[in-house]
């Protein structure tokens, strides 16, 4: 479905990534863990035209394009709603913009508002309600947008650990009721083990895809299943190198441990 | 509260020093009358006053409307279109420096000695911080809420309903504020020029006859009027501003 070959980016001297590639196959779940800082959200910008890029082929259900520009839905790290609206008139502006039938989409906000835990809070403004309120608010307006791709960066992030879980599977139920396709930047090892079919852990500096796992045991997963677990514990001692500082990007590749 | 109690107090202070440095000194009326002596006139010669602070009041807020028919349209404009907003800028601030005071007889001859040169003057001084303000306003809009809008598509109308205008609001109200008491100079020098009724034209013509209090009075309701219209937008703005920029918006 999409197919990004060759991308490069650099804000200045600084070069966050160059000749990255990346392929996302129809109806799957791809989360993308990284350390912080080494670009995953650069990349979303990229992808979707936020920011240009240097070079690149981004190839698009057959067909090259420039960026994902209106063909996908973003949901950016920050909530960005509009402060004006209230938070139902948040949800339901993709539908407003893009000129689609008000009514029914709102019909359609308002259940993923009780889903989301939302319910009652339909005619509060942003800042009358938390930051992890607020965050689930654009997650449901990241769903509005009438595409089947959407990228979501860090969407569960200030949610409580119960939350989380329960949005963890609501974001599947959707994914497979809805037949999206979902890219995600999460720094959380469990969520990632739990929801995705392709897991790619990122390097940094410049970004690269250091590894890439492929789980296709059957969803919803329980997290005693012995291969997640050896999957975290490699992630966590990767991760925790990369903080420590002891491999560059040469070493990287070379620490005697491939994933299967 | 405790400001508006200050500001009170400030005020019954300066009156005071007035009324009393009037009686100690024996100033003659025509001079400087005591505030006392001001408020008595502009009540009893409330009958006389009045029909003019009318026609003022009608020529205040026309010029407000015929500002705001002309700057809105124009501020959207240019807002839409930076090239047009490049050629037309430098006559726009050249314009501001010429003194209403020298076109205000030249309207005087062109459109006479009634309401419409007036309403013109107030308009015309208005005209630019309305615009000025508002333009400022569109242009700050949050990038990051712009690439939101040009994600999902939304065209120049939707962007200014849904983004932009809510934005630009607060400073719309600020110029706006600006406006309503500037309205009111260029309104009363309108009416000094030449005119036969209105606020302005009865300053003109108690001050010829000596009869300061008279102008004095005329002052005191041309400032009440100022101060109305002035809250009167403060109070539109509170009740259609009823949300919060949170911080994280601000640059
Ligand atoms: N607008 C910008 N101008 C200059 N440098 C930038 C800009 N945006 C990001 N960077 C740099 O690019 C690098 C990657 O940033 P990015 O936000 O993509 O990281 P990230 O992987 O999303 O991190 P996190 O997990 O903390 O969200 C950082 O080193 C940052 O300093
Ligand atoms: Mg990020």
């Amino acid at each position: 479905m999409l197919y990004v070959s060759q991308l490069s980016k650099r804000f200045g001297k600084n070069e966050i990534f160059s000749d990255f590639n990346l392929t996302i196959p129809e109806n799957k779940f791809i989360v993308l863990i990284g350390p912080s800082g080494c670009g995953k959200t650069t990349l979303f910008d990229v992808l979707t035209g936020v920011t240009p890029m240097e070079k690149g082929n981004i190839l698009w259900k057959g067909l090259r394009v420039k960026n994902l520009e209106k063909r996908c839905a973003y949901m950016q790290q920050k909530d960005l709603l509009l402060p004006w609206l209230t938070l139902l008139e948040n949800a339901v502006l993709p539908a407003e913009i893009s000129g689609a039938d008000l009514e029914k989409s709102k019909i359609k906000a308002e259940s993923l508002f009780k889903r989301m835990g939302l319910a009652g809070y339909e005619n509060f403004r942003p800042h009358e309600i938390s930051g992890g309120m607020r965050q689930r608010c654009a997650l449901i307006r990241t769903l509005m947008f009438p595409h089947d791709f959407i990228l979501l960066d860090e969407p569960l992030s200030s949610l409580d650990a119960i939350t989380r879980r329960r949005l963890q599977s609501l974001l599947l139920l959707l994914q497979t009721e809805f037949s999206k396709t979902l890219l995600m930047i999460t720094h959380d090892i469990e969520e990632a083990l739990l929801l995705a079919d392709e897991i790619y852990l990122l390097s940094v500096q410049p970004m690269g895809i250091r590894e890439k796992f492929i789980l296709d045991s059957p969803k919803p997963r329980k997290f005693n299943d012995p291969l997640l677990l050896e999957i975290e514990e490699h992630v966590m001692d990767v991760l925790q190198g990369d903080i420590s500082g002891d491999t560059g990007g040469e070493t990287g590749g070379d620490k005697g441990y491939r994933w299967r | 509260m405790r400001a508006n109690i200050f500001a009170l107090i400030l005020m019954f202070l300066v009156l005071g020093i007035w009324q009393m440095a009037c009686g100690f000194f024996a100033i003659p009326d025509f001079i400087l009358p005591a505030p006392y002596e001001i408020i008595m006139t502009a009540i009893i010669k409330a009958p006389v006053i009045f029909p003019n602070a009318l026609v003022t009041g009608v020529e205040i807020i026309s010029g407000i409307a015929l500002a705001l028919v002309f700057a809105i349209p124009f501020a959207m404009i240019m807002f839409a279109k930076p090239s047009i907003e490049k050629a037309v800028s430098p006559f726009l601030v050249a314009s501001q420096a010429i003194p209403v005071f020298a076109i205000a007889p030249l309207l005087i001859v062109w459109l006479g000695y009634g309401i419409a040169s007036k309403v013109l003057m107030a308009g015309i001084i208005i005209f630019f911080p309305i615009l000025v303000s508002l333009l400022e306003g569109f242009k700050t809009c949050d990038h990051e809420l712009r690439i939101l809008f040009r994600l999902m598509g939304a065209g120049f109308w939707k962007s200014m309903r849904l983004l932009y205008w809510p934005w630009a609001l607060p400073n719309f109200f600020a110029g706006l504020k600006v406006g309503v008491t500037v309205a009111t100079i260029g309104a009363v020098i309108g009416e000094w020029v030449g005119a036969q009724q209105g606020l302005g034209y009865l300053m003109i013509q108690a001050n010829a006859r000596l009869n300061t209090n008279l102008v004095f009075a005329s002052i005191l309701w041309l400032t009440a009027m100022g101060l109305i219209l002035w809250s009167f937008v403060g109070i539109l703005e509170k009740k259609i501003i009823n949300w919060k920029v949170k911080k994280e918006f601000l640059p």
